[in-house]
């Protein structure tokens, strides 16, 4: 025999032959099956973990269907739903089901340790992946009975990572042993892990622990799984502060342009936000009715179409009411209120009152895990690089194209851009519309995290002029800046004193810093700041 | 001159005539409010409730009515706004002239709209669970009172079925309700000997979207040491957020569960429920809750959503909790009116005393002579892949509510008894 067979199938074999020598290996018997569906939950983990300990692949199978709710309970025994059709849970025959079949209900308790069942029947499985992701599954859930199969399949692992993982495993459950150098090996051994179970474990062993020696061994274990958890939580509030950066960030940028550069204190812009997150909605929609089977990108159509909506609202409104109110603040500001007011009423009325439902597309549900007590949503990933993506295409914009030049021009000097030979109307209308625009760009993204209705844009209009009065008027890089500073403080704060006083401490802060610098993080220099 | 006259004469006569084309009480119908925020925050919660009062409503109509005459509902929306539900109830109570109001959902609401109710000696029914604290007798409770859905929750959340959960974090909204029933909550867990450094309490403001940080502190306290179970008191759409978050980033219910109280099958329709499941909610009825009275109850909403093309229950019809107390609310009113053959608020009042009603939840349902509260079973669900639940626990039977807590140390020596305000 090739060697390497040799060194994984002899022990194993070796394994199976003890127990065959300890205990007679049963096929999973009806009996078994039965008591395992139903009943007291005292009772079913106790008939689950007896055949566990025989380690039956026939098992799983079973396991994974009462996992699926596809398992039905009669007289004693249970049955396994396929395709419509009931077969017996033990031996797999077809039968015919009973009329009095009830479905089988497992509460979390029980979830709990079906879920670790099938994670140890899955530790001796030829798949590296299936074993890798059982010994992840087992993390939390280690106890005394599964202490011989895990010693086991740590003897049969040949992959060194995997084998390290199954000797913490094993330490976890050691450290209950009744023998103090043991949990002194364990106690050390546990000192490498990093995940928040560890810690846990940890510290419920320290306050039970009355060794001198163990637990000094435990204290040491401890501060070091600390210290490593430590970095997983700085990551974290680093990783949440830029996520609301970056939301901040998306719809101030709009606001940077129309209010930043040009002037008008715009108070629709929330609304504008809405009108973007209900274009991502109707195209939601579409997609859904017509063509279901490209609904994972339907994000890929919203995107310019929450846009171009926007900006179109935008154009009408600047041609309309705000052409003629150039340079006159206050009437701005009241007629863009009262407009703000028009748009969520018309919303109203075309969608109804109460929030619509946007779905996230598949890809955008779900986590990422860094660390193991660090999950980065990918939701929240999507929006961090999006609004990246719209910074740099407006960094562009203004900065490389004729109408950013146009736009540069007309707002630091307007009659001599006129003079020069600009169309000024123009180039107000399309620089409105773009900065419009962009807002809907946000509300775009912000229909994937939180809900979608008619007063979404008053949640943001307070954030978003904030964050352009704090980073300074005509200046991209202080919204930047102002933006994610905004956001990680907010979450720094709100993990100290609580989303309420986070939000009432960030804007006494900004009080303050306005009042010692009214011209905000990045001043432009020069008279044409005050236009 | 001539003209002042004319107009002040022709003014006089139109003020005139506006007042007497004021309908009459004793006209052919009996007039009845519903005061439910139709939008804002609040609205994906309440909306429904306004369609189970017209339901019922055509329901009593289509019987003939209450005392001959048909019911004529009076709907306003106060916009999830509280001062605005206090203007509207004195509209509907001074203007509309209705006979009670069946409204409110957040405790706040109540609050605003409770001196116009004692001032004006009007009748409100309301059908949502809450924190205690009260007990007017202008107000009828069909809702849970703390002891009918908070303490029993902890109960099996600290019981070995529920996880035998020995810390636990009390996140809600920042008003009274959740605030009371933390205190509530608080005094209890004391009295069962878990220690203050086990207990996390945090709040966020009505419509807040971003539980980043909050479950990131929830995941941290969970690995300080015993199992850690979460009590959630949060109210509205910003429920719609917190449980997305909940499921990205991978908080199991065989981990840390979280139990809710005002979340319902309603409140999770707009969200994916697969990483949800195994999460819970305390209610005294869910819409899998098997009994003959329950399917007819859910046969009647869907046609009657279907017919009256109700956005999203007219695909999937969904019932839950407060739409059986609504229920059980409005046809107890009824039995009342009839019983004491008046709809004058006093002697209503003392007609609701001890009445009965077979309730959809498969009970019979009955308001408790004294309290102005119902006694009501407790369930505690589980969250299924389809956004149903899957009934886990409940009580023998109806449980009779207990509004001055007796984990409140100022409630020594307050029965519950609806006190008669002196005039």
């Amino acid at each position: 025999m090739p060697p390497i067979v040799r060194r994984r199938l002899v022990p194993a074999l070796l394994c199976l032959l003890c127990l065959l020598c300890v205990r007679p290996a049963l096929a999973l018997t009806s009996e078994q099956a039965g008591r395992i569906a139903a009943g007291d939950s005292d009772e079913r983990i106790a008939a689950l973990n007896e055949v566990v300990a025989t380690g039956d692949a026939a098992l799983a199978p079973f396991v994974q269907a009462l996992l699926d709710d596809t398992v039905k309970t009669a007289g004693g025994k249970a049955y396994i739903m396929r395709d419509g059709k009931a077969v017996e849970a033990a031996g797999g025959a077809a039968a015919v089901l009973p009329a009095e079949a009830e479905d089988a209900v497992n509460n979390n308790r029980m979830r709990r340790e079906l879920e670790s069942a099938i994670a140890v029947l899955k530790l001796v499985s030829p798949d590296r992946a299936v074993r890798a992701r059982a010994i992840a599954e087992l993390k939390d859930q280690v106890d005394e009975g599964k202490l011989g199969l895990i010693e086991q399949a740590e003897a049969a692992e040949t992959d060194g990572e995997l084998k390290a993982a199954l000797n913490l495993l094993r330490a976890a459950v050691l450290i209950s042993s009744t023998d103090p150098a043991r949990r002194v090996a364990a106690a050390k051994a546990l000192s490498g892990a990093r995940s928040p179970a560890t810690r846990s474990l940890l510290l419920e062993k320290l306050q039970a622990e009355s060794e001198p020696s163990v637990k000094a061994a435990i204290q040491a274990a401890l501060d070091s799984v600390q210290g490593q958890l430590a970095w997983g939580e700085r990551l974290g509030v680093l990783f949440t502060g830029a996520s609301l950066g970056s939301i901040l960030l998306l719809v101030a940028l709009g606001l940077a342009i129309t209010y930043g550069l040009m002037g008008v204190i715009n108070m629709a812009h929330g609304e504008l936000m809405m009108i973007g997150a209900y274009a991502t909605y109707v195209v939601q929609n579409l997609f859904r009715s017509q063509w279901p089977a490209a609904f994972e990108f339907y994000i890929a159509v919203a995107v310019p179409v929450s846009f171009l909506a926007a900006a179109a609202v935008g154009a009408v409104l600047e041609r309309s009411v705000i052409r003629w109110l150039y340079g006159r603040p206050l009437e701005t500001l009241l007629a863009t209120w009262g407009i703000s007011l028009v748009l969520q009423q018309a919303v109203r009325s075309i969608f109804g009152a109460q929030n619509v439902g946007v779905e996230n597309p598949g890809w955008m549900s779900g986590g990422v895990q860094v660390l193991p007590n660090l999950v980065l949503p990918y939701n929240r990933l999507a929006i961090i690089g999006f609004a990246a993506l719209v910074l740099a295409g407006m960094a562009l914009v203004i900065a490389r194209t004729r109408l950013g030049l146009f736009v540069r021009g007309v707002t630091q000097n307007r009659r001599m851009a006129a003079c020069v030979g600009v169309d000024t109307a123009r180039v107000d209308t399309l620089a409105f519309s773009l900065g419009a625009g962009i807002a809907g760009l946000a509300g775009c993204a912000l229909s994937q995290v939180g809900n979608v209705g008619p007063d979404l844009g008053q949640g943001y209009i307070v954030d978003s002029f904030m964050v352009v009065v704090l980073g300074g008027v005509g200046q991209l890089a202080g919204t930047v800046v102002a933006a994610l500073g905004l956001g990680v403080l907010n979450k720094l704060l709100e993990g100290w004193a609580g989303a309420v006083l986070a939000k009432i401490m960030v804007l006494v802060i900004i009080v303050v810093f306005i009042q010692k610098r009214p011209q905000g993080l990045f001043a432009v220099k020069g008279r044409s700041a005050e236009a | 001159m001539h003209r002042r006259h004319a107009l002040k004469a022709a003014s006089a006569a139109l003020a005139l005539s506006g007042l007497l084309s004021l309908p009459a009480l004793g006209a052919d119908t009996i007039k009845v409010g519903v005061l439910h925020s139709l939008s804002g925050t609040m609205a994906i919660s309440e909306t429904v409730l306004k369609d189970t009062v017209l339901m019922a409503i055509d329901e009593i109509n289509a019987k003939g009515g209450v005392l001959g005459k048909k019911l004529e509902p009076v709907v306003v929306d106060p916009a999830s706004n509280w001062p605005l539900f206090a203007e509207k109830a004195r509209q509907l109570i001074s203007q509309d002239k209705v006979a009670a109001v069946f409204g409110c959902w957040t405790s706040v609401s109540r609050k605003s709209v409770l001196p116009v109710f004692e001032e004006l000696n009007s009748l409100l029914f309301y059908p949502v669970q809450y924190e205690g604290e009260e007990l007017s007798k202008n107000v009828f409770y069909t809702g849970a009172a703390p002891n009918q859905q908070a303490i029993p929750a902890v109960e099996y959340l600290m019981s070995k079925d529920g996880g035998s959960a020995k810390r636990f974090v009390l996140l809600g909204t920042d008003y009274v309700y959740p605030r009371t029933t933390n205190k509530i909550l608080r005094a209890f867990l004391k009295s069962k000997g878990i220690a203050e450094a086990d207990i996390m309490e945090d709040y966020t403001p009505f419509g807040h979207a971003d539980y980043q940080s909050i479950i990131a502190k929830i995941k941290k306290f969970a690995s300080e040491g015993k199992k850690t179970a979460v009590v959630s008191t949060i109210n509205g759409d910003s429920n719609v957020p917190f449980y997305k978050e909940l499921g990205n980033q991978g908080l199991k219910a065989t981990d840390v569960p979280v139990v809710a109280f005002s979340v319902g099958e309603e409140e999770l329709r707009g969200v994916d429920t697969k990483p949800l499941v195994g999460h819970l909610a305390a209610w005294n009825y869910f819409m899998s809750v098997k009994s003959p009275a329950n399917t007819e109850f859910i046969k009647k909403w869907s046609d009657y959503a279907k017919a009256k093309g109700i956005a999203g229950h007219k695909d999937k019809p969904i019932t839950n909790d407060p739409m059986e107390a609504t229920y059980i609310g409005i046809h107890m009113w009824k039995a009342a009116v009839e019983k004491a053959k008046s709809t004058d608020t006093d002697k209503v009042i003392a007609a609701m005393a001890g009445q009965t009603f077979p309730a959809p939840g498969g009970f019979t349902s009955t308001m408790d002579k004294e309290n102005h509260h119902l006694h009501k079973p407790v369930f505690i669900g589980e969250i299924k892949a389809d956004g149903q639940f899957n009934v886990v626990w409940k009580t023998k039977g109806p449980v009779v509510a207990d509004p001055w807590s007796d984990y409140i140390a100022e409630n020594k020596g307050k029965l519950n008894v609806a006190e008669v305000k002196k005039k």
